[in-house]
């Protein structure tokens, strides 16, 4: 496994690129909070908020349909929305018929539908950009200047380091057992349920203490570096003039997008 | 990739006399376990030293006497300071100990918060901190890699990186376990000549007799929790019989 | 794909309404303002490499799987586990990381319904896990085992409760529908959990006893979490079969409380009607917009005078 698996931070030197971490991280969740306050079928809005997002797409070099090509990572959730076509009422606009049930899809539930959707799928794009465009270091520390808990951020950025290194574990792990998977001709292989529930929760178990171990001599390299309980980080990221503007041309443009979707 | 031989110019603070002084250091661990029966000796500013044994032998127990971490009956002084439990943050600035598994020892998401990590604790300012990174990243001729993330780098780049994070808090005494279990012939060959350049008194405890043969005028023999040799590696090297009697080889 | 996506109960953004992310996220910040005030007196200085690495094994954990039956796999989600390993509070800190992290990075969950879904994977899953273990605190090995597997598919199927009120108050889904659905689908996920819970808790007990934050609580502590976790299952075992049985009475109630407007197909109107929802048509309402829009334009004001000042 290569050790960017994990990275969805693609280095470029864009306009976006550049800008405070604190604000991308602010405009993309006032973004998704700004979709979550359209009403159906504000079809204008949406627009809106759809061309919003592709001029970040071409502000970040990544190619205008960056975003585009991985926004359907969602989608098989939008099953779960699948009964309000049905449970809405308004005009029906078809019927169709399963095991001796008639299901009617109406236009409000269609319009609703449509709209959920959509505003999933414009606010997954925006998720994506952010870390697209922000190291992940430096968007935990956005996070920290944006008051989460110092607990929570260190937490997080032990993860972010440690991720592609457990996760490498735990592939070897899983090889081991794979190489070690064999099946002689004519005989059923793969052992009872509960036999491979045990192999797993072994290999789970071993890895547990794996990782408590290494957290201990981890916690022993703190303590010889000065460690006493209390975590210091070097936090420098200073608001430019571009910053100030960009977050205030954000805020204009959800706000001409809420308008629009009340026509 | 040509080596380049440039003066070091990494300056450790001035010390007199001894660097490190251990008494009869003694210790067992809480199950029972006897791991030093009464280890002793002494190392001057600018020693090079190796520490070689069978594994068991007790050279990562000790080492980690030597910061504090573990504590055991006997004495430990750091440039004429006895090692208390009170002056654990002091000794710790001047004790540098770089772990053998260098993704141990670089637990930050970036290079640079893991080198700043040392003088960040030691409470200095922050341009301080900034001049001590861009110091230590310069000593192990890793500059450019302020920037980088952790998990990024190769096994031979991290253990460079793992003596820059201790560099930067300048202490007086670099110990280093196992710098070159694990590295492919390029990366020991730079690590080789990294530890060479240091100015800085060191104590090494590793397996490859070959860079104890190249780099440690001076070697101290450990085996079952004792010294058994503390001399000059040419004539240790030499005693063949003695080597394999502690399960050694010669190179 | 390395790691794969969507898993079902991580819910993205888009389909909760607003107000139930925000209801989810004063509930899940006040609890986890608690799991840190907490750990900060049990743990000590261990804490933070501990709960950072234990963050990363959970994650890493969740890639370990089983061929159940056909096809299907058995995964872990790891709440349960982390609780009772870890301690209730570390472990709703370690399970709250995850889900950022998988959020934030992966886009596996949303970031504004985040609050949710550390309320339904990350607090509940912790609670009930290891309020029902605790309850088997002074009994044999096996029984322990067992409660613990119980208690991990119990903490499974809270979560996808909690998962299906907050998606059917958010008008995305109908209750008639989502609750057997979910619940359906996590008591077969759930088996997957409780084994896994059970086999991994096993190896551990079996090698490093010592490391289970068993004797971290006080014996009060613990009782509180048995209740807790108790009236928590217990809400489980009668809610479904009642919510199905009949769903008009709580549609009526959910109504009558605002949240469901099935009637409206835009049920947030601040322009051009000039009113805020659950206050209705009043003068009230209408000043208070004025008001939001004074402060947005005041504060893009700032934000560019800033930009001004920072230039200068």
């Amino acid at each position: 496994m290569h050790f960017d698996a994990f990275d969805r931070y693609h280095e470029k030197e864009s306009f976006l690129h550049r800008l405070d971490p604190r604000v991308k991280a602010l405009v993309t969740v006032i973004f998704i909070v700004s979709n979550a306050l359209l009403p159906d079928g504000a079809w204008l809005a949406f627009i809106f908020g759809w061309i919003f997002l592709i001029a970040a797409n071409l502000l970040s070099q990544l190619g205008i349909g960056y975003t585009l090509k991985r926004s359907l990572v969602a989608l098989p959730f939008a099953l779960i929305a699948i009964t309000v076509l049905f449970t809405i009422p308004g005009k029906p606009l078809f019927t169709f018929q399963l095991f001796a049930s008639h299901f009617t899809v109406t236009d409000a539930g269609f319009l609703r539908f449509v709209s959920i959707l959509i505003r999933s799928w414009l606010s997954v794009q925006m998720a994506i950009l952010l870390v697209a465009v922000t190291r992940f270091p430096d968007l935990i520390h956005a996070l920290e200047h944006l008051k989460v808990p110092a607990i929570l951020t260190t937490i997080i950025a032990f993860l972010y380091r440690y991720l592609f290194v457990l996760t490498d574990e735990v592939f070897r792990l899983l090889r081991a057992r794979e190489s070690r998977s064999a099946a002689t001709t004519g005989n059923r292989s793969g052992g009872g349920v509960l036999w491979r529930a045990r192999v797993a929760g072994n290999m789970a178990g071993q890895l547990f203490l794996r990782s408590y171990e290494r957290s201990d001599r981890i916690y022993n390299a703190m303590l010889s570096r000065g460690y006493s309980g209390h975590l210091y980080t070097l936090n420098a990221h200073e608001m430019k003039p571009r910053d100030y503007y960009v977050t205030a041309l954000a805020i204009v443009v959800i706000f001409v997008t809420q308008i629009l979707g009340r026509f | 990739m040509p080596v380049t031989h440039v003066k070091n110019s990494f300056a450790p603070p001035e010390v007199g006399g001894d660097v490190l002084v251990v008494k009869d250091l003694h210790f067992s661990y809480p199950d029972g376990h006897s791991a030093l029966h009464g280890v002793s000796m002494k190392l001057s500013v600018g020693d090079k030293v190796a520490l070689v044994g069978p594994n068991g032998a007790g050279k990562s127990t000790l080492m980690l006497h030597l910061n504090g971490i573990l504590g055991g009956h006997g004495e430990v002084e750091i440039a004429g300071q006895r090692l208390t439990r009170d002056n654990l943050p002091a000794i710790r600035a001047m004790v540098g100990l770089v772990f053998q598994n260098p993704d141990d020892q670089l637990f930050s998401p970036t290079v640079f918060e893991d080198v700043a990590f040392g003088p960040l604790h030691m409470g200095l300012p922050e341009a301080d901190v900034r001049a001590r990174v861009d110091a230590a990243l310069e000593a192990v001729r890793m500059t450019s890699y302020r920037d980088r993330l952790s998990h990024h780098l190769s096994v031979g780049e991290k253990k460079r990186i793992a003596i820059a994070t201790v560099l930067s808090m300048n202490p007086s005494l670099l110990i280093l376990d196992e710098p070159s279990a694990g590295l492919d012939p390029r990366a020991r060959r730079t690590l080789i000549n990294l530890l060479r350049e240091l100015p800085i008194t060191m104590l090494v405890s590793t397996h490859d007799m070959k860079l104890v043969q190249e780099l440690f005028p001076r070697t101290i023999v450990m085996d079952e929790g004792r010294v058994v040799a503390d001399g000059l590696t040419t004539e240790i090297l030499e005693d063949e019989t003695f080597l394999t009697a502690h399960g050694l080889e010669k190179p | 794909m390395l790691y794969s996506p969507v898993q079902p109960m991580h819910i993205p953004d888009g389909f909760l309404s607003l107000a139930i992310s925000i209801i989810c996220w004063v509930i899940t910040a006040s609890v986890l303002g608690l799991a840190i005030s907490k750990t900060n007196k049990s743990l000590g200085e261990k804490q933070i490499p501990l709960m950072g690495v234990m963050a990363a094994f959970i994650f890493a954990a969740q890639m370990i799987n089983f061929p159940v039956a056909g096809g299907t796999s058995g995964h872990l989600l790891g709440g349960a586990l982390a609780a009772i390993v870890l301690g209730p509070w570390a472990g709703m800190l370690v399970m709250t990381s995850v889900i950022a992290v998988q959020g934030l990075l992966f886009q596996d969950g949303g970031l504004v319904v985040m609050g949710a879904n550390i309320l339904n994977m990350g607090l509940v899953t912790a609670a009930v896990g290891y309020g029902l273990y605790r309850s088997a605190a002074s009994q044999s090995k096996s029984v322990k085992l067992g409660v613990a597997g119980v208690a991990a598919w119990l903490s499974v199927m809270t979560g996808a409760l909690l998962t299906s009120l907050q998606l059917w108050l958010s008008g995305t889904s109908d209750l008639q529908v989502v609750i057997p659905a979910m619940l359906g689908v996590h008591a077969l996920i759930g088996v997957g959990e409780a084994l896994i819970t059970v086999s991994a808790l096993a190896f551990i007990i079996q090698t490093r006893p010592d490391l289970l934050a068993e004797g971290s609580e006080s014996a009060k502590g613990s009782r509180n979490w048995v209740f807790v976790g108790g009236l928590i299952a217990l809400v489980v075992v009668l809610f479904s079969p009642l919510a199905s049985a009949s769903p008009d009475g709580l549609e009526r109630v959910a109504t009558d409380m605002g949240f469901i407007n099935a009637s409206q197909s835009a049920p947030y109107s601040i322009i051009p009607d000039y009113t805020l929802p659950f206050l209705g048509e009043t003068a009230i309402s209408t000043i208070l917009a004025g008001v939001i829009g004074v402060i947005v334009v005041g504060a893009v004001i700032v934000l560019v005078g800033r930009g001004i000042k920072a230039r200068a």
